[in-house]
């Protein structure tokens, strides 16, 4: 099977900085891959690059058997991106927020409520406008529209930041089962301690480069997950939407 | 391409709705430009009479831009640009949807303004289909070009104060037009004022086609 993401000497241009000069990086489906490095190293750029949303300018550079290089806005509808900022119109609740992300690609609402049973959004807080939550709120909502978009490859750009303790428990899971379903999630982290035990790999950056890479400890972490949390059980997101 | 412009616009027309920006400032905004312009040119009724077509369009114009500049504001908002970009909507039903939804608001504030120079410089339409083609025809090359030049300037730093110095001049032949083709209404001159609709359906036609085609670059380059 192909790789899910194939980087080879990829470079990819900020205005006329190199974001990424010359990563080379491999992601099987099924992996969680964490991508660890100080500021500016380039872990957002590539995230943003294996989203469509930063194109790359030479090098090679496929993701879900698209070429990026030829072609950076097809993949986009396949991947999933749970950026710095929640992509939130704050006039609109919660719900309507998640909705306006399901219709987007055709699928049914039905996955909507479910993301946001799951995600713990009931009750008053679904139907806030998503400006008046606060900003761990506003990334469950985020997360929410992720999930609910069954994309095939999850790229989580400092997930845990700003969620409270059940919050980052929950989301733990989510990955899991997102790898269950067979999606495979490439995320950036600041924080090894509540990443490295969800990773199959985890790959150093610095200067827009891969420097380095280890091997994770996603089993043991999963295993030893607190299984408390709302909803943590609940499944029905169905399968990945792949392309 | 159609499911998303419904999509799209439905989202916009809710946030407005919600916003009530158009309602508290747009619509004020309007009508003030309206009395304005009737105290810069004096209490003689016939001159405001005879500037009233051209009134309207101004305080139009001016209001369409405030419009665009809102609907360009929904999508800056951190994360909100990447999310309708990754959000898998054909850029050009986003197009469609967020002319669709600039429209039917300054379709609504044609309406008020109607209402604000039949009761502040006393006139009546005599031919009202022209008035109303005029509008009609005015507003969806009003709000297709505004959107489309709203995308050139969404990811700049200057943007508010830049869309009106690009779009004003490119509105200005539908003022022209609009101005005319109303002049013609009010004077139930309609042979005249049907040659002037001949210049606002290309406008409509040609910033209709080029939006289609052209907002997903715009949207990539801004």
């Amino acid at each position: 099977m192909a790789p899910v993401v194939q980087f080879r000497a990829a470079v990819a241009l900020a205005g006329r900085f190199p974001a990424l000069a010359g990563v080379d990086l491999c992601l099987e489906q099924g992996e969680v891959v964490v991508v660890v490095g100080a500021n500016g190293a380039g872990k957002t750029s590539l995230l943003r690059a294996c989203a469509g949303l930063l194109p790359v300018t030479s090098g090679e550079a496929t993701v879900l058997g698209v070429d990026l290089t030829t072609d950076h806005t097809s993949v986009r509808r396949y991947v999933g991106l749970l950026g710095h900022a929640a992509p939130l119109y704050d006039e609109l609740s919660a719900a309507e927020n998640v909705r306006f992300a399901v219709r987007a690609l055709g699928l049914p609402v039905q996955t909507a409520e479910e993301a946001l049973e799951r995600l713990g959004l009931t009750g008053r807080l679904r139907t806030t406008p998503a400006g008046r939550l606060s900003a761990g709120q506003r990334r469950r909502v985020a997360l929410a529209a992720l999930l609910a978009r069954r994309p095939a490859l999850w790229l989580l750009d400092e997930p845990h930041a700003g969620l409270d303790a059940p919050s980052r428990s929950l989301l733990g899971h989510l990955i899991g089962d997102a790898v269950s379903d067979g999606a495979t999630v490439l995320l950036s982290s600041h924080e090894p301690q509540l990443s490295v035990p969800l990773a199959d790999r985890v790959v150093s950056m610095g200067g827009g480069r891969v420097t380095g890479e280890e091997p994770g400890g996603r089993r043991v972490t999963l295993t030893s997950v607190p299984t408390a949390e709302p909803d943590a059980s609940a499944g029905g997101v169905g399968a990945t939407n792949v392309a | 391409m159609w499911h998303d412009a419904v999509l799209v616009a439905g989202k916009d027309l809710r946030i407005e709705a919600r916003s009530r920006v158009g309602l508290w400032q747009v619509v004020p905004f309007a009508l003030l430009v309206l009395v304005l312009l009737a105290f810069a040119i004096g209490p003689d009724q016939a001159a405001l009479r005879h500037a009233a077509p051209g009134i309207f369009w101004v305080a139009l114009l001016f209001s369409t831009v405030l419009a665009i500049q809102r609907s360009v504001a929904v999508e800056s908002g951190e994360g909100t640009r990447d999310g309708l970009r990754l959000s898998g909507i054909d850029p050009a039903g986003i197009f469609l949807g967020k002319a669709a939804a600039v429209g039917l608001q300054l379709l609504a504030l044609e309406l008020v303004l109607w209402a604000g120079v039949t009761f502040l410089f006393d006139v009546q339409v005599h031919v009202v289909w022209l008035a109303v083609t005029a509008c009609v025809l005015a507003t969806i090359g009003l709000a297709c070009a505004g959107v489309l030049y709203g995308a050139l300037s969404a990811g700049l730093r200057v943007r508010d104060t830049l869309l009106p110095l690009l779009v004003l001049p490119v509105l200005a032949p539908v003022l022209l037009a609009g101005s005319k083709a109303w002049e013609a209404a009010l004077n139930g001159s309609t042979s005249s004022g049907t040659q002037w609709l001949k210049i606002l359906v290309p406008f409509a036609v040609i910033y209709l086609v080029v939006g289609i085609v052209l907002y997903g670059p715009l949207q990539e380059a801004a």
